[in-house]
């Protein structure tokens, strides 16, 4: 129960932000940072409560919800509200919670027109989010899936930079055809879970028996795979990234990158795997090479961006790539890493998409030509700039290193030539990342220009950032002892289903 | 012989005529443009209330001509219930574009189609489905051009009067092939006879209904008899275009439904051939025309050839499940058609109806209650979640994948992505902002605080519909 009134809670609160709007600016701002807080706070309660149940306990049994919540909403159909969350959706939580409020934070000055409509969509893609993670009835899923895409289309639209209307209909375009995809296969597995059982049923739970021939779970499979790897932006479907990335507003960049980027590994975490586990073992080849392909040429086009946020966006597309890599490693250490990396890279991107956007209020420009000697004007500016970038390019001690390295060497087990390759993409990252610092910060001062350095809001939201981060490096355990038993699950249970259950042991044993 | 069962469930229609009647004679008498209009309003409102009155737990059969059962009266209270609602448009309308004479026969004629209209969703037999659809389209005729004055209505009205002749001559013809084959007029007599012949009477039969589906693919505007739509939703005035999208469209669907289930006729291949290739024509050729429109009412036309080709792929699925979805999904689209053209009219002045792209720019700013229930309707339109649309579209596919038409759903999926661009299109001109700030209208130029009031009750209406279902689910699940 207390999922859905944090989902009527975060769309309460957009309702109210936007009929105060008559009144004042400042209202909804107002509104919206105390919601979002009190979204904080009601997440990092249930995550202190039950973080502790979720330690590992030998016996990895999957579907051992720490909450579930189950009312009936068109029966005819079989179709339930049903709201649950393990480790990994609380997790995910906590990530929407902390960015919705900093993302609140960074339109307190950027955003000058319509606040109220602008919030009433920031909180409406916070509400979409926070019921994809929690969503365990598939209808209940894709219709979550689709909530969150029209208020971001419009955060896009109304409030982005020059191209943005070109950027809104791709980014729309883009996530739509893949979804309905994605839903045509829903439908398919409904009826073939139906007719074999004579349940028909869009719950996970019921679903993830469902006996299917091999074709047809190919199938379905990637009618899945679709709308996740448009998502998390693969390199022969992230051209819509670059775009609606780079004319986002601030927040909406950080939602993107944060969040929207996440849902996509979610979903094949959650969904893929263990609804389709022999097919998802028939795919794993390609997926990987694809996260490889991602990894280098989301890397070299990054290099070669002069427009930084352009360059930002692009990192994510190679940061995506160790992702996917991890994913279908199936083996227990990659995930853990595919999990710290979907922290990390939302909380580093994150960082670096605020201090470009903070940078264009002050100059007017992306354009990294423009730019250059800029520390000795905003010190503070640069210094976040340089930890983000150094977390970005994978610097032990932050949380990047220990996700990348994880990834690599649960990915290693399973192939070693791509990981080899992938690997390369490490040095590509200290290239581009280093040249930010390079071009931006450093170097010969090429214009002379007059701005002012990070204000005491903004040092708050860098603050809290830079905080998680280092965090993320010095202690991964705190987040992975939360997922752990969900990981064992999935991961076992995608062994168990092609293997047999020895050799899924012996691989178990083989990652510990 | 007629006995007391029969006139009891035939209540809505004779309260239509006899309420016309009684609604000319006052006209006769003393022509007042408000008495008539609320004499419609009256009659419309205890036409609906009969059909709930006589709501039958059991099918009632009048001969072979009608067949009262809970499906037909189901679309009698849709057909009802839009012209009630296009009947409130009309005055706001006729008041903005006709301050002058000539008000009453409108109301009249309206409720003329409205009686065709419901006879159709009741019919078993050519003779009473033709009646009706007489009825239904020579009212029509005078109603596309009633606005004489404008611009395109006459060249509306005619090309309306000479397409829809046309293919009443196809339907007639397509019917005597029928007749001469089985010797029957009923849909029922049909179903009786269809399966003893040999292979020549069979083609003679399939030709026969392959010419009626070309009269009725009209009607719904189908491709490739589709041209006629633009124009005449252009040309007609907002309600009278809604009148066809709806009440027109409608019943027609519903003959198309009950003879197809009535005379057993999903069984033929070939038939169901031909409905696949014009649902995929119409699917995607509807869209991709819409696609470059600036005008509101063209691109509606365009997007309701569309839905219509979105409703066969539930028809093609066959009785059942398919029958439940057209029926849900038609009434989705006709709540949200209803309000996208009562907000034509609401928007328009008294010199030209609002229907280019730039009469929307930057309404969001200007009026923004207008501005979000034109938005939820396009967003129904395009199959969103939270409206009614999202739960039209996920019970066709259903219907469809059910069926294991993959090829109908795959082109429903692709075809609606092409069509969220054009109603996209709409919304982003709603936000423009062209570097001025608009003021919100405080004092709103409203034309009719009832009209507002009804609109928001369309779109409240969408959003239920959107949010829970289960309800018409339920309804439309226990009318067959």
């Amino acid at each position: 129960m207390i999922l859905a009134w944090i989902i009527l809670l975060l769309m309460g609160t957009g309702f109210l932000a936007w009929l105060t709007s008559r009144w004042s600016d400042i209202l909804p701002r107002i509104i919206s940072l105390a919601g979002t807080l009190l979204f904080l706070g009601v997440v990092l309660y249930l995550w202190f409560t039950h973080s502790a149940s979720a330690v590992p306990s030998g016996n990895a049994a999957a579907g051992a919800w720490i909450i579930h919540y189950t009312h009936s909403w068109i029966p005819a159909f079989g179709i339930h509200i049903i709201l649950a969350a393990d480790g990994l959706s609380l997790l995910m939580l906590l990530l929407t919670a902390f960015l919705g409020v900093l993302s609140v934070l960074v339109s307190w000055k950027e955003i000058k027109t319509r606040v109220g409509f602008f919030h009433f969509n920031l909180l409406f893609i916070l509400a979409g989010i926070t019921g994809v993670f929690v969503s365990l009835d598939l209808f209940l899923f894709y219709f979550s899936w689709e909530v969150m895409l029209i208020p971001m289309y419009f955060l896009i639209s109304i409030w982005g930079y020059e191209n943005r209307t070109y950027a809104a209909g791709k980014f729309f375009l883009f996530t739509q055809a893949s979804g309905l995809l994605m839903f045509l296969s829903i439908l398919g597995l409904y009826f073939v879970h139906g007719r074999s059982t004579g349940v028909y049923t869009f719950d996970y739970e019921a679903l993830k028996g469902t006996v299917l021939s091999q074709p047809t779970a190919f199938l379905l499979m990637l009618g899945f795979a679709a709308a996740f790897l448009v998502k998390l932006s693969t390199v022969p479907f992230h051209s819509w990234l670059p775009d609606a990335h780079t004319q986002a507003p601030t927040a909406g960049s950080v939602l993107l990158a944060g969040l929207l980027l996440k849902t996509g590994a979610y979903g094949i975490i959650r969904f893929v795997l263990p609804l389709f586990p022999q097919a998802s073992q028939q795919f794993a080849p390609a997926a990987m090479i694809l996260g490889v392909i991602s990894i280098l040429y989301g890397a070299k086009l990054a290099y070669a961006q002069t427009d930084l946020k352009r360059l930002v966006a692009y990192i994510s597309v190679s940061h995506m790539g160790f992702i996917l890599l991890g994913i279908y490693a199936f083996n227990q250490i990659a995930m853990q890493g595919v999990i710290m990396q979907m922290v990390a890279h939302a909380i580093s991107t994150g960082g670096l998409f605020i201090i470009v956007g903070a940078l264009h209020a002050r100059i007017q420009t992306r354009e990294i030509g423009q730019m250059g000697g800029l520390w000795t004007q905003v010190p503070k500016m640069g210094a976040m700039g340089l930890l983000f970038v150094l977390a970005s390019l994978g610097l032990p001690g932050l949380g990047n290193f220990i996700a990348e390295i994880l990834i690599l060497t649960g990915s290693f087990m399973a192939s070693k030539i791509l990981t080899i390759i992938a690997a390369v993409g490490f040095i590509a990252a200290t290239l581009y990342s280093l040249r930010i610092m390079q071009k931006v910060f450093y170097g010969t001062v090429l214009k002379k220009w007059e701005i002012t350095d990070f204000g005491f809001r903004e040092m708050i939201v860098m603050g809290s950032l830079a905080i998680v981060i280092i965090w993320l490096g010095l202690f991964p355990n705190s987040i992975l002892n939360a997922t752990q038993q969900m990981v064992q699950g999935i991961v076992q249970q995608v062994n168990i289903t092609v293997n047999g259950p020895q050799n899924a042991n012996t691989l178990q044993n083989a990652s510990r | 012989m007629i006995t007391g069962p029969d006139i009891r469930s035939l209540l809505p229609i004779e309260i239509l005529a006899g309420g016309m009647v009684i609604t000319m004679l006052g006209v006769a008498l003393k022509r007042n443009p408000t008495l008539t209009f609320i004499c419609t309003l009256i009659t419309l409102a205890a036409s609906f209330l009969s059909v709930l009155f006589i709501w039958p737990a059991k099918p009632h059969a009048i001969g072979d001509l009608f067949l009262v059962d809970r499906f037909g009266c189901y679309f009698q209270a849709l057909v009802l219930l839009s012209a009630f609602v296009v009947t409130l448009f009309s005055q706001i309308s006729l008041k903005n574009f006709f301050p002058g004479k000539r008000k009453e026969e409108y109301y009249l004629l309206l409720l003329l189609a409205t009686l065709g209209g419901a006879t159709m969703v009741i019919s078993t037999h050519f003779i009473s489905f033709f009646i009706g659809l007489e009825i239904l389209n020579i009212s029509l005729y005078t109603l596309i051009s009633y606005y004489r004055e404008r611009p395109k209505a006459i060249e509306a009205g005619l090309k309306y009067l000479i397409l829809a002749a046309m293919s009443s001559a196809f339907l007639l013809f397509g019917m005597a092939l029928v007749y001469a084959l089985t010797g029957t007029l009923s849909f029922q007599g049909l179903a009786a006879t269809t399966f003893r012949h040999d292979s020549v009477s069979l083609t003679i039969l399939i030709t026969g209904i392959g010419l009626m589906i070309t009269g009725m693919g009209f009607k719904l505007a189908l491709v490739p008899f589709h041209m006629w739509a633009p124009d005449i939703y252009e040309g007609a005035s907002s309600p009278i275009s809604a009148f066809i999208a709806t009440v027109s469209k409608g019943a027609m669907l519903a003959v198309l439904l009950r003879f197809f289930a009535t005379a057993d006729l999903f069984g033929f291949k070939k038939l169901m051939l031909v409905f696949t290739v014009i649902a995929i024509l119409s699917m995607l050729g509807g869209n991709l025309l819409a696609l470059r429109q600036n005008n509101i009412k063209r691109m509606l036309a365009y997007s309701s050839i569309a839905h219509f080709g979105y409703v066969l792929v539930a028809f093609i699925a066959g009785t059942g499940l398919g029958t439940q979805a057209a029926s849900f999904y038609l009434t989705a689209y006709i709540i949200t058609i209803l309000a996208a053209f009562s907000l034509i009219t609401l928007m328009s002045r008294s010199d030209n109806e609002a229907t280019d792209i730039e009469d929307y720019a930057g309404l969001f700013w200007k009026k923004p209650v207008l501005a979000t229930l034109l938005s939820i309707t396009l967003l129904s339109l395009a199959g969103i979640p939270l409206t009614a649309g999202f739960m039209g579209k996920f019970y066709l596919l259903t219907s469809g994948v059910g069926k294991g038409n993959w090829l109908l759903a795959f082109t429903l999926v692709i075809s609606s992505v092409i069509g969220l661009y054009y109603y996209l299109r709409f919304i982003f001109a709603m936000m423009r902002t062209d570097g001025q700030n608009f003021p919100i209208d405080s004092r709103p130029s409203y034309s009719s605080l009832t009209g507002l009031l009804v609109l928001s009750l369309l779109g409240a209406a969408v959003i239920w519909l959107g949010v829970y279902p289960a309800w018409l689910i339920r309804l439309v699940g226990s009318l067959t």
